[in-house]
């Protein structure tokens, strides 16, 4: 599904990503870890086409198609879905309201017709109860004035009223309470598929008790310097990234 | 030709070329300003002695007045001569009930949206058109009647009620007030008339549509609007043009009287042609509103949407004589391309315990210029009066600009005065989170700038208020990128 080759990428001339690989298939969760600096949010910034990033070399791959070639928008309604470190607040617009347009646009790019007020109302009911997010926090504007886990629920919800093909969580778990954290996970559980892949980048494997992982990456210095499976996490957990450090 | 483009032939010229102006006959001043082109108006109009000699009182001083030059305008040198001051279609006979209206013209409104029909049937909004110079039909005026409700054209009113429009014509704004007010009460030609009866509260919106349509001419209307004590009435007003290369003028004057326990609230949707992407055409939209709260615990609230216009100079205002009088003023002023807008309000205090609040959100994007101008002044004997103004502009792109202008003068110890403004870039992180949710770049700041200006759109009527946002997604489409 997303074969990443050789990627580099920079911000500001800065080189971040220094030649990274990574694939991901249908059906698999893959978990990317590594100590802060080590580039994990350019990599799903990169992913996810935002344009302050430079990719100066290596190629990313998604379903057959190039993703160099696509902007951000295009790269979401082919499945892209990246729920962000920092959700961002826009004053006077709704989650409702932003959803529905996103909704509308990804279901018109697909050749669907759009749906109307009630279907995306029932659309949105069934969809709330899997995160437990009230009806009046999607009424208000968006991530303005919400909590930390608040946002974050937002963000599992808007994963799963867009339904991505592969969804890309970036440090999902920071500011997250332990109910917050299982509230969240639940939701990402119930939206896995055999069709679908999610990426979860995080710091610590506290949330990889709640969302297993298939594969476990190392990403240090922008590289990914050791794969393994969910024994991995554990074993950094108990380690500490140094001790990768000290082994290369 | 990009799609904002597309939308707005539609709305406006498109039409045109099929539509009226090939089937309509019109009746046309030559051009130029005299006392024999005032005199031609008023006899047109069929008007009283004392009107007639209240133009021409009007038009003595004009002359001897100049352009207003303290505003944040580059406005072009403006030929007064070489404009047609009088154009109407020509009619066939006196107008009873919308069923005689031509049905050329009905269908001309209904493309252009504006379905006087339509709207009669499903949201019994009562309309009043004027095209050019002269008011076209009224609807619902019956239903109205009843109620004692006089909605008319102001040339009708002057016919029909001379005492009511005598007693109230020029008290707000007197007609040496302001350049172009003058010039308007020297050659106004019709507009709207609205008086609504003691105790009475007027059960549907009351809305104008304006629209300049033949060229070289100017369209000078006047709307005047009585609430008389204890009634309430919400007024609403709608404007637009064809596309032309050269540019046209407007300069109209509303003048509202709200009396004791009164409330008026009007609201306005500007869509005069803007100009083109290069600035050229566009309408300079001069216009003077002004409404006095005369009587006790009466309330005028003004709520604008101005995404139209080559150059819009306006500053909808009120006189707050009585005492716990209220006045308010929403406004979301959009520029794009190469527009102008200096805009904004003047609340008088004087009554005590008068309060007001001004919440302004300016939109610049393109080459375009947006201003915010406002005077509070609370006199020294409107104790504990209350302003709250808050400003807000919102820049797309780096080449176009806002300004704030605020004053203030407060005359008493006992009255209280704040003031808030921002200026904002639309953030990068805002339409990159829409952009990763699938929503396009158009979409996006559409979104972000409806969300922006929500405060001010939710104070307009509900059929208004989806004009008026697909309108700023009109007025922004391609402004970033």
């Amino acid at each position: 599904m997303l074969e990443i080759k050789n990627l580099h990428a920079s911000i500001d001339d800065t080189k971040i990503l220094k030649g990274l690989n990574l694939s991901v298939s249908a059906g698999e969760v893959h978990a990317i870890m590594g100590p802060n600096g080590s580039g994990k949010s350019t990599l799903a910034s990169v992913i996810a086409g935002r344009e302050d990033y430079d990719v100066t070399d290596g190629e990313i791959n998604f379903g057959g198609s190039e993703l160099s070639d696509l902007g951000p928008d295009e790269r979401a309604r082919e499945g892209i879905f990246l729920a962000f470190q920092y959700p961002v607040e826009i004053p006077g617009v709704s989650t409702t309201n932003f959803m529905k347009t996103a909704v509308n646009q990804v279901r018109e790019a697909n050749g669907e017709k759009p749906l109307d007020a009630v279907q995306f109302l029932k659309l949105m009911k069934e969809k709330m109860k899997l995160v437990n997010i009230k009806q009046e926090l999607l009424s208000r504007s968006i991530n303005e004035g919400f909590s930390g886990g608040e946002k974050k629920r937002n963000e599992i919800f808007q994963m799963a009223m867009l339904e991505p093909k592969l969804a890309i969580l970036d440090e999902t778990d920071s500011g997250l309470d332990i109910d917050a954290l299982k509230i969240v996970s639940n939701g990402v559980n119930a939206l896995k598929s055999n069709e679908n892949a999610t990426v979860v980048v995080t710091h610590y494997q506290r949330l990889l008790d709640y969302i297993v992982p298939d594969f476990v990456h190392v990403l240090m210095d922008g590289k990914i310097v050791k794969s393994g499976d969910k024994n991995l996490a554990l074993e950094l957990e108990e380690k500490g990234y140094d001790w990768i450090k000290v082994k290369n | 030709m990009s799609k904002d483009d597309k939308i707005l032939k539609e709305f406006t010229s498109k039409e045109y070329e099929h539509g009226w102006s090939v089937d309509f006959d019109v009746d046309q001043a030559p051009k130029g300003l005299n006392e024999d082109i005032i005199k031609l108006i008023s006899s047109k109009k069929e008007e009283p002695k004392w009107l007639l000699d209240w133009r021409l009182k009007a038009f003595e001083h004009f002359k001897k007045m100049s352009e207003p030059e303290w505003s944040n305008l580059n406005i072009p040198k403006i030929d007064y001569q070489d404009i047609s001051y009088y154009s109407a279609p020509k009619k066939k006979k006196m107008l009873k009930s919308m069923d005689e209206v031509d049905p050329e013209l009905i269908e001309t409104f209904e493309k252009l949206g504006i379905s006087l029909l339509e709207q009669k049937r499903l949201s019994g909004v009562a309309v009043d058109a004027v095209i050019d110079s002269v008011s076209i039909g009224t609807t619902f005026k019956d239903k109205l009647s009843e109620l004692g409700i006089i909605f008319c054209s102001f040339s009708e009113a002057v016919k029909e009620y001379p005492e009511l429009v005598k007693k109230h014509l020029g008290k707000v704004i007197p007609a040496k007030d302001n350049y172009f007010a003058c010039l308007n009460s020297a050659v106004f030609s019709d507009g709207s008339f609205c008086y609504i009866p003691k105790g009475v509260r007027c059960p549907m919106e009351l809305s104008t549509y304006f629209r300049i349509n033949a060229s070289n001419t100017g369209q000078f209307e006047r709307t005047l609007i009585v609430a008389d004590e204890g009634s309430y009435v919400s007024y609403l007003e709608g404007c637009t043009a064809p596309m032309r290369d050269e540019n046209q003028l407007h300069a109209a004057v509303v003048e509202i009287h709200a009396e004791k326990d009164a409330e008026v609230k009007y609201s306005t949707v500007q869509n005069w042609y803007p100009g083109d992407k290069n600035g050229k055409g566009g309408i300079y939209n001069f216009v003077t509103k002004r409404g006095i709260c005369n009587g006790s615990n009466s309330k005028i609230s003004w709520t604008q949407v101005e995404t139209g216009s080559a150059i819009t100079w306006k500053y909808p205002s009120c006189i707050l004589r009585g005492d716990n009088s209220v006045g308010e003023f929403y406004s979301v002023a959009v520029t794009n391309n190469y527009q102008q807008a200096d805009t904004g309000t003047k609340m008088i205090h004087i009554g005590k315990n008068t309060k007001s609040k001004i919440i302004s959100k300016g939109i610049s994007a393109g080459h375009s210029h947006n201003s915010y101008r406002g005077h509070v002044n609370v006199l020294k004997r409107a104790k504990n009066s209350r302003n709250f103004s808050q400003c807000d502009s919102l820049l797309l792109g780096n080449k176009c600009g806002a300004h704030t202008f605020p004053y203030i003068d407060i005359e008493n110890k006992s009255s209280m005065v704040e003031h808030e403004a921002t200026t904002s870039k639309i953030g990068e992180d805002q339409i990159f989170y829409c952009l990763q949710r699938g929503i396009d770049e158009e979409n996006a700041i559409a979104l972000i700038v409806n969300g922006y200006a929500k405060e001010v759109l939710k104070q307009l009527p509900m059929e208004f208020s989806v004009e008026a946002q697909k309108l700023l997604s009109l007025t922004l489409e391609g402004s970033v990128g």
